[in-house]
């Protein structure tokens, strides 16, 4: 028989971790519910507006915007591969799942950019702030989902707004990395000249900071993309509609066809998120030349309000 | 004579944790650098620096590398602040300004160059020159047309719209100098700007900066590990060692008088041609045999100031002594034996 002793000192008692954070939340729920239903809101304000628009306008139209947004961010391939996936998700009839799926994401990524980006800035830019944020990062992604479903769900209730605050939770994580990662690695050379021709914190911060880490930023805003539709499925078991509900029906239903159908539809709108937020960071920075491309810059030559700057030859240049 | 533009008192700067421990340690009881790093763990980066620069001198600095020479030009907009010590621009003690003078010194009154440009990849030439004045709140236009005179300045007129990544080592180090220059500073500062450059284009740039400073007179300190170049730019030169100046002067003070081995050895290269004169190598008239006034007449003049080179141009062309004349009365002699032992840098009593 096993006793408690120097052999085995785990069953002389045990710290009741389980009992602590169960009292923790029912603590936090009987004080702070309204609190925490009132940051409930702003978001589902925002996430109501995304899927009226997206839901209230007719497909054609929508496609249509996407694809000369897409156009306008990286060319008419671009344009083409969007406007295809989004037929696509269309002829396989989840037009309307998906629309809610995208406004569940767009609202996930403000948010996640809202707290992320000034988190990261703040990490590159105290030691201390990035010591303690690490931890709590490797955390926010390494726990799995489910284990903060349930507090979320009792702080938050269900639906899709627990939905958005459940996915930033588990996404944002990447987009402070990479927002500190960028920052800290604009030049040390750089930012000494900065500073020897006078600027302030704030001026060497978004004057130089900031755009030599816009890159960097960009990837943690994909990656917080890609983290978010990844999260889709799991959110929908705190019933959030959208494709992810399909899935999960799918599986609940053992419907091979449905959860397939929704699988595509999420797969679909990876490629169509992916590539839009990946295109600009390749495009050549000259001011004003982003205006001279795709359908903006045709509008303006056809309209004959093009102003275009032709820069001289290089050849100019040198005997210049 | 007015009062020097930069004047730096007994400027140290000591690295690490417990530097002022370090500091009493090196100024009152005079510890080595090595004894200091083993002991405190500290690393001494300028030691008991002083010197001052008069308006309009181009100040060499002179060092090989970790000898603190960066460190010390970092001194002197206050990028890096000194253990102790004091540093007076145009009479102000910069570590007794505020954050906002702070910046208004550095945008304005003092131009900084660097080693490896730095300039900001995501910006173009223009708004690179322009950077001082944007951060001082210029409105765009007056910048731009100011930013546009100093590229002219460099010779790079028309490359406004370029980026940086589009340049040349040159030419992106034309376009520091443009923006050290833009707000026009009264003082430059230059950390081996040249460096990083191959050296026919290093020559150039020198060139090109020498002419520069004829026109726009600005109060200069020249960083340079190469002593070549710290003679054929510098009105006085101060060689830096371990973080001490060893040795401050003229060029010609500084070839013709080591004032160590160390300083001594690395003018043993350089030479002497260009840069002694005739009074540093002419014995006094009596060495030799007393000349008869006749054979003085007789024999080719020149004056003091004279370069070695000149001398060796009138030696070809006469088997006599030359004659050393300040103003009407000769002062010295210089024979044959003479010149050549001055070109070789043999001092004999």
């Amino acid at each position: 028989m096993a006793d408690c002793g120097i052999l085995n000192p785990f069953l002389c008692g045990e710290i009741p971790i389980q009992e602590w954070t169960a009292d923790g939340l029912r603590w936090l729920v009987d004080n702070y519910r309204p609190f925490f239903q009132s940051v409930k809101q702003p978001i589902d304000q925002v996430l109501q507006g995304f899927a009226v628009l997206f839901t209230a306008t007719p497909p054609t139209v929508l496609i249509a915007v996407f694809g000369l947004f897409a156009w306008q961010l990286g060319g008419v391939r671009l344009a083409l591969v969007v406007a295809g996936s989004l037929v696509f998700c269309g002829v396989i009839g989840i037009w309307d799942a998906t629309m809610i799926t995208v406004s569940i994401v767009l609202t996930a990524l403000g948010l996640s950019i809202l707290i992320g980006i000034p988190l990261g800035i703040w990490a590159a830019r105290s030691d201390r702030a990035f010591k303690v944020m690490q931890p709590i990062l490797d955390g926010m992604q390494t726990i799995p989902a489910f284990v903060y479903l349930v507090p979320v769900v009792m702080l938050f209730g269900i639906g899709n707004v627990p939905g958005v605050i459940v996915t930033v939770i588990f996404a944002v994580a990447p987009l402070i990395r990479l927002t500190n990662l960028g920052i800290r690695q604009v030049p040390g050379d750089v930012v000494e000249a900065m500073r020897a021709f006078g600027a302030s914190e704030r001026q060497l911060l978004w004057k130089a900071q900031v755009p030599l880490a816009m890159p960097s930023i960009m990837a943690g805003v994909n990656q917080t993309l890609m983290m978010s539709l990844s999260m889709v499925v799991i959110a929908s078991m705190i019933a959030v509609g959208g494709l992810g509900q399909m899935v999960l029906r799918g599986i609940g239903r053992l419907d091979v066809g449905l959860a397939t159908v929704g699988g595509l539809g999420i797969v679909m709108l990876a490629i169509v998120l992916d590539r839009m937020t990946q295109a600009r960071s390749g495009i050549r920075r000259r001011p004003g030349d982003f205006w001279q491309q795709g359908p903006v810059g045709l509008a303006l030559r056809a309209t004959g309000r093009s102003s275009v700057r032709r820069r001289p030859a290089k050849e100019a240049g040198r005997s210049a | 004579m007015s009062e020097p533009v930069i004047d730096c008192r007994s400027l140290w700067k000591i690295f690490g944790a417990g530097e002022h421990r370090a500091l009493e340690a090196a100024r009152d009881r005079g510890a080595g650098k090595q004894d200091i790093f083993e002991r405190f763990g500290c690393v001494i980066g300028v030691a008991d620096v002083s010197f001052s620069v008069p308006a309009g001198e181009i100040f060499c600095v002179m060092g090989l590398s970790g000898s603190g020479k960066s460190t010390l030009v970092r001194h002197l907009n206050r990028l890096i602040e000194p253990t102790a010590g004091e540093v007076y621009i145009s009479g102000r003690d910069v570590n007794r300004l505020g954050p906002a003078e702070l910046r208004k010194l550095r945008s304005k009154e003092v131009g900084m160059v660097f080693q490896n440009m730095a300039l900001l990849p995501h910006r173009t030439v223009i708004d690179n020159v322009a950077l001082s004045m944007e951060l001082d709140g210029m409105p765009r236009k007056e910048r731009h047309r100011l930013a546009a005179e100093k590229l002219e300045l460099v010779e790079l007129g028309g490359w406004d719209d370029r980026y940086p990544d589009e340049l040349s080592g040159g030419m992106k180090q034309r376009v520091g100098l443009a923006r050290a220059m833009a707000a026009d500073p009264d003082i430059l500062l230059m950390d081996e700007p040249f460096s990083a450059l191959d050296p026919l284009i290093r020559r150039q740039l020198q060139d090109q900066f020498l002419e520069l400073a004829k026109v726009v007179k600005k109060t200069t300190v020249f960083i340079t590990h190469d002593l070549d170049e710290a003679i054929r730019l510098g009105d006085r030169i101060a060689i830096m060692k371990d973080g001490r100046i060893v040795q401050i002067g003229t060029p010609e003070d500084i070839v013709t008088a080591p004032a160590d081995d160390y300083v001594a050895d690395f003018v043993a290269g350089i030479s002497r041609l260009a840069l002694v004169t005739a009074a540093k190598v002419m014995k006094p008239l009596e060495t030799e045999r007393a000349l008869t006034q006749q054979e003085i007449d007789a024999a080719p003049k020149v004056s003091p100031d004279d370069l070695l080179d000149e001398l060796v141009t009138i030696a070809c062309e006469t088997d006599r002594p030359i004659v050393v004349v300040d103003g009407a009365a000769a002062i010295g002699i210089i024979t044959k034996r003479t010149l050549l032992q001055g070109i070789q840098g043999v001092n004999e009593t």
